[in-house]
């Protein structure tokens, strides 16, 4: 051997050092982080309202110095170098760090509010109390935990989109498309619900609804207490109620086939939109192995049946039995019930059987049928709906779903299993969108004939963990119930291969391996059955 | 049960064992000593850049091979023994076949340059290149500077690699332009520009003289042949151009050129005995295409057909309309049909490009009837379906101009060059 020094390292030292400009958005941002913290230990602020700005203002303007360092003085283009080097998105030591806060963070938040500072009998203190001005502006009332964290999540929104749009700032559609994430953010999920509390007076009680979310990803909406609200707001409470109804059975899957799922995933949901800002770094993480896609069928139609038996279990217990006093009792709503998803099922097993592969027949029938008998059990035997109170399913749903898989999973492990863990695993309402999207949608990823090179790169950076690769080298398009529309593959393909696209709905999944480029002759060969 | 035996598990060879499988029941049995499982060679750049984990660059997971029933093999054939059918391993190991295809793929030319066997000194073909890369050029501590030695499409993507460390890369191009032996004036000028613009030191007109070594055997320098400057270096990328890796072959009686000598059927002079993919040099060019075609998708393509031979229908080597792609730096760049350096007898060429310098495209037609020849865009993806439609309509190149935006492939929402593109047409059609 020579005596030349060797780096021995395996994956060498890239240049994954900062630059100015990141050190000093680091410290800004790190300084705002701090009032944050240090109200938290009850280190009591004078003017509030002044250092909560500083604070904001601070974590804001520190990500998006961050950014300007990390991607002004490049050209335009992909900016995804060193990305397996750096220690918080390759699964380092930063990235642990990172996910064990915000794990932190959200097992705090959800279950031991009064950790920050949250007195619902008089006034709060801690972090809460330092967010009380802002809330009081907004809504007039003191902020809750839930308030601090809409704050903290509209700031986190809005920067580190500033920081996506700068990364792909040579690409139009990310552009837009996170514009439009950080304007849902914004106004309909942070500050319409705040003025919208304004109205509220004994007479008139509207709900917190954040209008963009949708039932049965915001799962509470047809409580009872929140119903009762709603009629007792008179038309406009009646007219939410409505809105939220057409949602999900009118507005949403017109939309989804028109444009696919992506509407609403990563242009107006906010989950996405954190995802696709805060956890564009982590987006690379997610597992493309066949078994986690068997895992992520079996367990989001889980979620969603869950949360379909939970809601038909709560409505019930509030309906009547009078069908002289209101029409729709207790009854009706069950046999309602079951009969859409025997018609739904019987729709989709007429037009689209072909399309299902073995294991989504099996479940589909599996979980029909089980909702269906349970409730004949009800009225067989007169056993309580679903064998529980509706409360302890209600409860129990709100507990592992609500809070656990959404936000402690969800979001607290971005850095470990990448972004979009609860929007492939775990969202009822991805699940109800992604079903539209691939049963019945005009959305595809259409491949560029015989152009791709299998480089791998659309599969690295797919969030959701499909592997785009294998088709996009079988020349067939991409047709997937998980798939976000967040148009990353397209643009990480060094290639032109993939384009994102709505277009006839004939002829949109070429089951064919049709390379073009090949000899006709022999693709009717490669082709033959 | 028969054995078919491949030699080499890159595109060619494992599109061939995907295509045989899935129409028979043969026993396969796939040899390498790169690497233990397939991978993506075209993405080893991105494993240097931090965009991907060597993990990320094989289509296929580790089970695939199993579940499919094609035997991985890793060791180096050291000859071919056609007589009695063998493989001789270095290790003194032998395996026996009944049908051969010999898919060994490439090595990076070496033009006989004093030095050029030092240490520090590479290519950028292989998975042991891109560990060599590791560790000869891991930060710009240890490589205080690369010298790029061929202006191809390898030696652009090695430019980019080492920028990404901050290397500095002085990048010696024979040609007075980059690739200019295969795009138009225009094309080439932009990305000359283009690799200036990401501090590349492009030397054009530059050829390489010696490589000069320090007292340990590793590169120390290089001399420019042309001005007799000697720049200190600690790594060479001999990036110009690539021929057939064939020299474990002379004494198996199989025909050798430049490649292994293959008819239409992809077979060599011994029965049973075949070559696909970048070692395979047909006796008869096919049309405008190379004897030896070293792309990627050509030797996919003869996988397929080799595949259909081997199972007993007997199938030609039949490619349909050229098409390639490759990215320099930030600018894609797709080709369909034919678009030749210079205009050929009876050829023109119509050139747009767009005033960022970024995006241009070049179309060749036909002088005297105005047939639609061939398109190369920079910048703008097209889509493959309609230009390959295109040509095999023979479309004129009027028509052409007048349906762009049909081809276009760009992503939603983006700015289109369409109107841009057609009135420089208009204008450069009414003033000839």
């Amino acid at each position: 051997m020579s005596s030349v020094q060797r780096n021995m390292s395996l994956t060498g030292e890239p240049p994954k050092s900062i630059n100015t400009s990141q050190k000093l958005g680091t410290l800004i941002g790190l300084f705002g982080l701090a009032i944050v913290v240090l109200a938290g230990f009850n280190i009591d602020f004078p003017n509030k309202g002044i250092w909560l700005t500083v604070a904001l203002i601070a974590i804001a303007s520190g990500i998006i110095l961050f950014a300007k360092g990390a991607y002004a003085g490049k050209q335009e283009g992909i900016k995804n170098d060193g990305v397996w080097f750096k220690s918080i998105s390759s699964r380092g030591y930063l990235a642990w760090v990172a996910g064990i806060s915000l794990t932190g963070f959200y097992i705090v938040l959800y279950f031991f509010p009064q950790l920050l500072g949250l007195n619902s009998e008089g006034t709060n203190s801690g972090i809460i109390s330092l967010f009380d001005p802002l809330s009081k502006v907004l809504s007039g009332n003191p902020a809750s935990q839930w308030f601090v964290y809409g704050t903290l999540y509209t700031v986190a929104i809005f920067a580190f989109g500033i920081k996506f749009i700068w990364k792909y700032r040579h690409n139009r559609y990310e552009r837009l498309r996170t514009m439009s994430v950080m304007f849902f953010q914004t106004a309909f999920a942070f500050l319409i619900p705040e003025f919208m509390a304004r109205l509220n007076s004994d007479t008139f009680n509207l709900p917190y609804y954040d209008l963009k979310n949708i039932w049965p990803l915001n799962y509470y909406n047809f409580e009872a207490y929140r119903v009762d609200s709603f009629i007792s707001s008179g038309d406009v409470g009646l007219a939410f109620l409505v809105f939220g109804i057409l949602s999900i059975f009118v507005i949403t899957p017109i939309l989804t086939y028109k444009y696919g799922k992506r509407w609403y995933c990563s242009w107006v949901c906010g989950c996405g939109g954190l995802a696709e800002t805060a956890g564009d770094s982590f987006r690379q993480l997610s597992d493309k192995s066949m078994n986690a896609w068997k895992i992520e069928r079996w367990l989001v139609h889980s979620v969603l049946v869950f949360v379909v038996v939970m809601t038909t279990a709560v409505v019930s217990t509030y309906l009547g039995n009078d069908a002289s006093k209101y029409w729709l009792t207790k009854d009706v709503f069950l046999i309602g019930v079951a009969v859409f998803l025997g018609v739904l099922f019987a729709t989709i097993w007429f037009f689209k059987k072909e399309e299902l592969q073995k294991d989504a027949r099996y479940g589909a029938i599996g979980y029909l049928v089980i909702i269906v008998s349970l409730i004949g059990i009800h009225y067989a035997t007169g056993k309580t709906l679903f064998f529980f109170e509706a409360e302890t399913l209600r409860k129990s749903y709100g507990f592992l779903i609500g809070a656990i898989f959404s936000g402690v999973i969800g979001t607290g492990f971005y850095p470990i299993f990448g972004s979009r863990v609860w929007c492939r695993f775990g969202c009822p309402m991805a699940a109800i969108l992604g079903l539209q999207q691939r049963l019945f949608s005009k959305f595809r990823i259409t491949t560029n004939g015989g152009q791709c090179i299998s480089c791998g790169n659309c599969s690295t950076y797919c969030e959701m963990g499909i592997d785009v690769r294998a088709y996009a080298q079988k020349g067939e398009n991409i047709v997937r119930a998980s798939c976000v529309g967040c148009g990353i593959c397209s643009a990480v393909c060094p290639r032109g291969v993939l384009k994102l696209e709505n277009g006839s709905t004939e002829d949109r999944i070429e089951g064919n391996e049709i390379l073009l480029g090949s000899d006709v002759n022999l693709m009717k060969y490669v082709n033959e059955k | 049960m028969e054995h078919i035996v491949i030699i080499g598990n890159g595109i060619s060879g494992v599109t061939a064992a995907r295509h045989i499988r899935k129409i028979s029941n043969k026993r396969i049995t796939i040899v390498s000593s790169e690497t233990d499982h397939f991978f993506s060679r075209t993405a080893l750049m991105y494993v240097y850049m931090g965009h991907m984990k060597f993990e990320h660059t094989k289509p296929y997971e580790d089970y695939f091979w199993e579940k499919n029933r094609i035997e991985l093999k890793r060791g180096f054939v050291k000859s071919v023994i056609s007589q009695s059918k063998e493989l001789l391993f270095e290790d003194g190991e032998r395996m026996s076949f009944d049908k051969l295809i010999i898919a060994v793929g490439s090595k990076s030319n070496k033009f006989g340059w004093p030095g050029q066997d030092l240490e520090g000194v590479q290519g950028l073909y292989s998975k042991q290149d891109l560990d060599a890369l590791e560790m000869y050029a891991p930060t710009n501590k240890i490589c205080k500077r690369a010298v790029i030695v061929g202006g191809g499409l390898i030696g652009i993507e090695l430019a980019e690699m080492l920028s990404t460390r901050n290397i500095p890369v002085t990048f010696l191009v024979r040609e007075n332009s980059f690739w200019n032996g295969v795009l138009p004036k225009g094309e080439s000028e932009m990305l000359n520009r283009h690799i200036k613009s990401h501090h590349i030191d492009l030397r054009l007109s530059s050829n390489l003289k010696e490589i000069r070594s320090d007292a340990t055997g590793r590169v120390r320098s290089i001399i420019i042949e042309e001005t007799g400057e000697e720049l200190p270096c600690n790594l060479v990328g001999l990036t110009a151009g690539v021929s057939p890796n064939i020299a474990f072959l002379k004494e198996s009686g199989i025909e050798l050129g430049r490649g292994v000598k293959v008819n239409r059927f992809l077979e060599t002079n011994i029965k049973d005995i075949y070559a696909i993919g970048d070692c395979a040099e047909q006796h008869q060019p096919i049309g405008n295409r190379r004897p030896i075609e070293a792309v990627w998708y050509t030797g996919r393509m003869m996988g397929e057909t080799v595949a259909q031979t081997i199972c007993g229908n007997k199938l030609e080597y039949n490619p349909g309309h050229w098409f390639n792609s490759a990215k320099f730096f930030d600018i894609e760049y797709q080709t369909y049909g034919w678009v030749f350096a210079k205009p050929r007898e009876n050829e023109a060429h119509f050139h747009w490009k767009h005033k960022d310098d970024t995006k241009c495209i070049t179309v060749a037609y036909h002088k005297d009837t105005y047939e639609f020849l061939g398109i190369n865009t920079f910048g703008i993806r097209m889509r493959h379906e309609v230009f390959d439609r295109w040509l095999t309509e023979k479309r004129s190149f009027d028509y052409i101009m007048k349906h762009l935006t049909e081809a276009n492939f760009d992503p939603e929402f983006y700015r289109r060059f369409e109107k841009e593109i057609l009135s420089e047409y208009n204008n450069q059609t009414v003033t000839t």
